[in-house]
């Protein structure tokens, strides 16, 4: 189980970390939300692995499950679902007032907002083919 | 007698909730309680700024639950200090967005300030880790949201960029603090301390890895190199009044520095005790010379402003990367002078720019402002104070901050280093002060004339400027026990260890 866990944890950091590293808005989001998926696959295992045993002390158990991490992971996800919904928002708008959905703006001249119009695109596209 | 030690964090919640609804009464009416519970915050910091100085540290369990089971809020003098800090700032920044009419111009401007004082004030006084990645989301979330505020291309891309990083920043604050509940068991910050100086030699690896990834998490709030590519943008694109409140965040990272690495590898932690500190000396080192490289080569005054700003980043970053009790206390005094001054420093380029019309801050030769000899005085005093140089408190700070290296063995490095970009950042706001109030072209239009309510949260924060320096011997005092109080770490961790529940056994 140790294996899977830890596979798990670094395959959806890997993919994250390619996705942040992206130019576009959406894969950056995409990424974003695997690392905070990661991490919180991360935190629950920080409070070792257990199978079956109840989070809150039984009687008719011996032991436990640390209860700890399982809060953090809860207010880590609420705290990045949160902020996946603000990002995705603030994607939408810096599309929509820069003119195209480079993280840093790209091809946009200084003090000016370019409107790239469907018909601009279908020329770009026909001159690159 | 009640303790007080809540009021800072609760007070700026309940009076963003309140301001909230007090949307229908309109805007005046949101002004008020917004003006009200900032001067209530500054009230309630001074008194505990008093309480703070006689030496105790008090500890709040919050829902009375004691740690290290429980969260804690806990009041030394640094965090006092650090609180009224944010008070005074916050002041001034709130002055000049209600007088120059910038609130107006987006929705819940006071709202997201409230939350904004929550989440730094929030920063400032927990004892817990995990609850300290709370209180940064909630202070970088009001933060995006004032960042924002306004709107425009520019500001949209500089927040975009800003609130990415910042995720990612989350990401590995929560990375970090995992590795740490996983070997030491604890999220306390005093228990934490407690646990690393009993901490087996086969975990020491993994804690220091944790703990470096921690600093790369406070130094990307910070601003430490190479993560402060990020603050030129967001800062500069931003409005005044929110730039000006963002100098303290700067700091927040420099806090959790202090807080969070001073304590858990202090003295007490055996292998690992300060082995952060020649990194961050370091990076601070790097820091200051880019940052004085990008006071250099500024194109617009706040853009000037914001590599100031990350300068003084870097002298604190040495500062604290000194490591030595001295350091420390110079340090603090710098960091009240920085970022008051610096607060000061944008409210007061926004001045300029609405005074000359299109053009802007951007360094291009425009029309004499109005009033250009008082605001070109305003603009010699800040530029003095920001870059160092006597009488100010940005020399004091300076000096007490490389009389304190004297002994380092890198010394003639820090020498170098400090001086140099010192000197480049005297060149070039000089260079920047003689062109927008010397180089004028008579036939261009000429801006707005001076909002002199406005101007009054400049001079405000500038005050400070002097009164650092007429009661330097006393706030050098201050400075000197608080650093005292921090290096002893002990005492820390005894006050939130030993505290006992209310009523209880």
């Amino acid at each position: 189980m140790e294996l899977i866990i830890a596979l798990i944890i670094g395959v959806l950091t890997t993919s994250g970390v390619f996705l942040t590293l992206r130019g576009h808005t959406f894969p950056v989001v995409l990424g974003l939300t695997l690392l905070a998926y990661a991490v919180n696959v991360f935190l629950f295992a920080m409070g070792r692995l257990t199978i079956g045993l109840p989070a809150v002390i039984d009687p008719t158990q011996a032991e436990y499950a640390d209860p700890l991490p399982q809060a953090l992971v809860l207010t880590a996800i609420v705290i990045a679902f949160g902020m996946t919904a603000f990002l995705i928002v603030l994607a939408l708008k810096s599309r929509s007032e820069l003119g195209n959905d480079h993280v840093d703006g790209q091809s946009c001249p200084e003090g000016e907002i370019p409107v790239e119009t469907d018909v601009q695109k279908q020329i770009q596209r026909n001159e690159q083919l | 007698m009640m303790s007080l030690t809540f009021l800072p964090v609760l007070a700026p919640l309940l009076a963003g909730i309140i301001i909230l609804l007090a949307r229908l009464g309109g805007l005046n009416l949101q002004r008020l309680l917004s003006m009200l519970s900032v001067l209530l915050l500054t009230f309630i910091s001074l008194e505990l700024m008093q309480q703070a100085v006689q030496g105790q540290t008090q500890v709040y369990t919050l829902g009375n639950w004691v740690a290290p089971f429980g969260i804690v809020l806990v009041l030394d003098q640094l965090s006092a200090l650090m609180v009224l800090i944010t008070s005074i700032l916050a002041l001034g920044a709130l002055w000049y967005a209600v007088t120059s009419k910038i609130d107006a111009k987006g929705s819940h401007f006071h709202v997201l300030f409230q939350i904004q004082l929550f989440g730094l004030n929030g920063a400032f006084m927990t004892g817990d880790v995990f609850n300290l990645f709370v209180f940064f989301e909630v202070l970088l979330l009001a933060s995006y949201g004032l960042l924002l505020h306004g709107g425009g291309a520019a500001r949209t891309k500089g927040g975009l960029q800003y609130v990415v990083i910042n995720l990612i920043g989350s990401t590995l604050f929560l990375f970090a603090v995992g590795t740490l509940y996983g070997i030491l068991g604890t999220l306390n910050i005093a228990d934490m301390a407690v646990k690393v100086s009993q901490a087996q030699p086969e975990d020491l690896g993994v804690i220091a890895a944790a703990g470096l990834l921690l600093l790369v998490v406070f130094g990307l709030k910070a601003a430490m190199f190479p993560l402060y590519l990020w603050l030129p943008q967001a800062y500069a694109n931003t409005s005044a009044p929110v730039a000006a409140l963002f100098a303290i965040m700067t700091k927040v990272g420099l806090y959790a520095i202090i807080r969070v690495h001073g304590t858990v590898f202090g003295d007490s932690a055996g292998e690992l005790a300060h082995y952060y500190a020649p990194w961050v000396l370091g990076l601070g080192l790097i820091t200051l010379l880019l940052a004085a490289l990008g006071v250099m080569a500024a194109r617009g005054l706040r853009e000037q402003v914001t590599y100031l700003v990350l300068a003084s980043v870097a002298t604190l970053l040495i500062g604290l990367g000194l490591n030595s009790a001295e350091a420390l206390a110079a340090s603090l005094y710098y960091l009240i002078h920085s970022t008051l001054i610096a607060g000061g420093f944008f409210l007061l380029a926004d001045i300029i720019a609405r005074g000359r019309d299109q053009i802007g801050d951007r360094f291009i030769s425009a029309n004499a402002m109005p009033q250009a000899v008082l605001i070109g005085g305003t603009f010699i005093f800040g530029a003095i104070a920001m870059s160092g140089m006597p009488p100010l408190s940005g020399f004091f700070g300076k000096v007490l901050i490389l009389s304190s290296a004297l002994d380092h063995e890198w010394f003639m490095t820090i020498l170098g280093i400090v001086l140099v970009s010192g000197l480049l950042m005297i060149v070039a706001v000089a260079r920047s002060g003689s062109l927008m109030f010397y180089h004028t072209q008579p036939d261009a239009p000429q801006g707005e004339s001076l909002n002199s309510l406005a101007y009054g949260a400049v001079v405000m924060l500038f005050a400070t400027g002097i009164i650092l320096v007429i009661f330097a011997h006393s706030i050098t005092l201050l400075t000197e026990s608080t650093a005292q109080q921090l290096w002893q770490s002990s005492d820390y961790i005894q006050a939130v260890l030993n505290t006992r529940a209310v009523g209880g056994n």
